[in-house]
């Protein structure tokens, strides 16, 4: 039953580039595959952990800023991702200890404060970040000697980091740690009688999350080729929260959906509709009242409504 | 969703591409319009020197009708939203969707950052007002012209002024705390000092804040104030400077004696000393059509950002005269717009440096009351001036660029 749509849905993805007319096109959908694996990390604290966290577009970030430094600095690709991402789950490690002795209300204002601190960084600590300059980077990496310049190649490496992150997730949730992840969203309490350890498992949920954004971070800089301080403001947070909301926490789909919506409003509705902000509010709005526990979760339980209404009836 | 998406971009796209493909085939001299993209900011904090930007090219294209050098106008506008992400995607739907010749825009120095080198590689002609100081000087892109002014390049001049003019020995500096900011006091320390002046204090609020009385608060001990606040900040920091009751001096830079503020400023402006690219006094036919024109289409004056737009769609129309209206071979037409001279402008003469900046004629200017309106009245025009002031410029790019830190103050 889910297999075709599935594979449809693959090789839909995989040929985009070659019927999709424009290059300008592809790169949107480039910007939507890793907006959507950012989201995914989001998912996995927001959704399947219960922990909301404002301060993800601080891990994002650092892995841009590290990232960027590595290259001017004049380190290999290779090098410079092995550094982006261990400076990511260096500082998800940082952010986890500290959040993590709160949860609820308590876990989204430290990580508000934490996602604060980055920004102030990037923002005020010119000797290292430019400041709201910015730091550019000149060129893409040549992953077995492939180019990424093209928007085209550029989209086929992020989908197949895309495929990953998405593979890494459906794993996620099946394993057994998924599970625990799950159990201490909605029994802390049991799960600690059951003789887990409930704050390293939230930990090790926090470092996965952190690694993924770390991984969107990169491709984001690699993307644009410049970081600069508006990437890690709170907003950058919020927008992340938001994809995952409006598509449905705690599903899979459900980032990828919201981070799509998010990015094609952004950009291409902004083209037609000067209020284009009112416009994504509207849609949250409507969200959030028809179908309040996201576009992917409602979509199923309005199709499924709509079957046994028609058979039933 | 994905499939949605899809259907759409496959309309527009399909159109564009025909657009595209046509493009080498055809006499595009005659019948294809010239593409102007203009990225500013219509949304966010931002917005209201992005609108003006928007009014005032579009008051530069109703002038001429529509039509430059023989070739009808055509306008897209995009909505960067004011962050350097947005600005890196619409610049790319300007340019690869919709086939722009040229980009008038951004408006702030971090989005002209984030597409400097995309555009060099699509090798795509910018007119931008955005003041970066290093896109003209230690990092200069070949298809960059800025018709306005570096940051620093108002600074010079009104540096000069206060120290040859009025006098002044010590001055406390206060502005915006992002590179627009830094860069200005900068070069003003430099020459303000070179004249045997010295910077005593610096002082940066953040760029949004409520409440500047803690750093007016830290005001004594010097002959004048220098601020360089830009947006709306230079209204909300002029009240509370009154409010304090300071007697001392106030000079500005351009966005803070922008016309375009005129008409919220009170009586706390009165006597305000500014340096400007653009001065809403000067007497050119341009600067009058432009004027009565603004006036008669959105109700306003114009400020710097709309007569620095319409001077960039003179600059265009010029270079296009040059080419014949061609725009395919960008070599030609960029050395053309990097040619351009001109004298009736809303700024008067100008030319360009070899490196795309303006070097033209700055105004120092006090703020008078004219009945019941503010005005700013030319006190003194410096002319021909360049971006690196009288310094020569082997020198000046030797230095590092002008920021937070440097030069640093004397102790």
């Amino acid at each position: 039953m889910t297999r075709l749509p599935l594979a449809l849905g693959f090789v839909v993805l995989a040929t985009l580039p070659l019927w999709m007319p424009g290059t300008y096109y592809v790169n949107i959908a480039s910007q939507i595959l890793f907006y959507a694996i950012f989201a995914l990390g989001v998912n996995v604290l927001a959704g399947y952990a219960g922990l909301v966290s404002l301060g993800h577009a601080g891990l994002f970030g650092i892995a841009a800023y590290a990232g960027g430094k590595a290259i001017t600095a004049g380190y290999g690709h290779s090098v410079v991702a092995v550094i982006a991402l261990a400076a990511t789950l260096v500082t998800a490690a940082v952010f986890a200890v500290l959040a993590l002795r709160g949860t609820g209300l308590g876990f989204v204002m430290i990580t508000v404060a934490l996602g604060q601190i980055v920004w102030g960084v990037a923002y005020r600590w010119i000797s290292i970040t430019n400041g709201d300059n910015g730091i550019t980077i000149t060129g893409r990496p040549m992953p077995f000697g492939l180019s990424l310049a093209s928007p085209r190649s550029f989209y086929w490496a992020t989908l197949v980091v895309f495929l990953a992150a998405l593979a890494s997730m459906t794993v996620f949730v099946a394993s057994p740690f998924g599970a625990s992840v799950q159990g201490t969203r909605d029994q802390p309490r049991r799960m600690n009688a059951l003789g887990y350890h409930v704050w390293m498992i939230r930990f090790l949920a926090f470092l996965f999350s952190g690694f993924w954004s770390g991984v969107a971070g990169l491709l984001y800089l690699y993307y644009n080729q410049f970081v600069s301080p508006q990437v890690v403001a709170l907003t950058a947070s919020a927008e992340a929260l938001l994809m995952v909301i409006s598509g449905g926490t705690a599903t899979l789909l459900g980032p990828i959906v919201g981070a799509a919506l998010v990015v094609v409003m952004k950009n291409v509705a902004s083209a037609y509709i000067e209020r284009w902000n009112f416009v994504l509010g509207a849609i949250f709005v409507v969200i959030v009242v028809f179908m309040p526990d996201g576009l992917v979760p409602g979509t199923v339980r309005l199709a499924r409504w709509a079957r046994s209404s028609l058979l039933g009836g | 969703m994905a499939l949605r998406l899809d259907r759409r971009g496959f309309l527009v796209g399909t159109a564009g591409t025909a657009v595209a493909a046509s493009l080498p085939r055809m006499a595009r001299a005659q019948g294809k319009p010239v593409k102007i993209g203009l990225l500013t900011v219509k949304t966010g904090p931002l917005a209201s020197g992005g609108i003006q930007m928007e009014q005032g090219t579009i008051r530069f294209l109703k002038d001429r009708n529509y039509a430059l050098a023989g070739r009808k106008v055509e306008l897209l506008v995009g909505d960067t939203g004011g962050n350097p992400a947005g600005t890196k995607t619409k610049i790319q739907e300007l340019v690869e969707r919709d086939g722009v010749d040229m980009i008038f825009g951004p408006l702030a120095a971090f989005e002209l950052l984030a597409i400097t080198d995309y555009a060099a590689q699509a090798k795509m002609p910018i007119l931008s007002l955005a003041a970066a100081e290093d896109m003209t000087q230690r990092k200069p892109n070949p298809y960059f012209v800025r018709a306005s002014a570096t940051s620093s390049q108002t600074m010079h001049p009104l540096a000069d002024y206060a120290a040859k003019e009025m006098k002044l020995k010590r001055v406390i500096t206060i502005a915006d705390d992002f590179a627009f900011g830094h860069e200005q006091m900068a070069g003003f320390q430099r020459v303000f000092e070179d004249a045997g002046g010295r910077v005593v204090k610096k002082l940066w609020p953040p760029l949004v804040t409520p409440d500047y009385t803690p750093y007016i608060a830290q005001i004594s001990g010097a002959d004048a104030v220098v601020q360089g606040f830009a947006g709306s900040n230079p209204l909300k920091f002029m009240k509370q400077y009154q409010d304090q009751g300071i007697k001392l001096p106030v000079l500005g830079g351009s966005t803070a004696g922008d016309e375009a503020l005129l008409k919220s400023y009170g009586d706390e402006a009165v006597g305000m000393i500014s340096c400007s690219a653009y001065t809403g006094d000067l007497d050119t036919p341009s600067n009058k059509r432009l004027i009565d024109g603004m006036v008669k289409d959105y109700g306003n004056i114009p400020g710097l950002y709309s007569a620095g737009l319409y001077i960039n769609g003179q600059v265009a129309e010029a270079a296009l005269e040059k080419t014949g209206g061609k725009t395919d071979d960008r070599e030609a037409f960029i050395r053309a717009l990097r040619a351009v001279s001109l004298t009736d402008t809303p700024r008067g003469p100008f030319t360009f440096d070899r490196l795309g900046n303006v070097v033209g004629t700055f105004y120092v200017r006090r703020c008078e009351r004219k009945g019941d309106k503010l005005v700013n009245t030319t006190i003194k025009a410096y002319p021909k001036v360049s971006q690196f002031w009288t310094y020569d410029e082997k020198w000046f790019l030797s230095q590092p660029v002008y920021s937070r830190d440097y030069p640093p103050l004397k102790s």
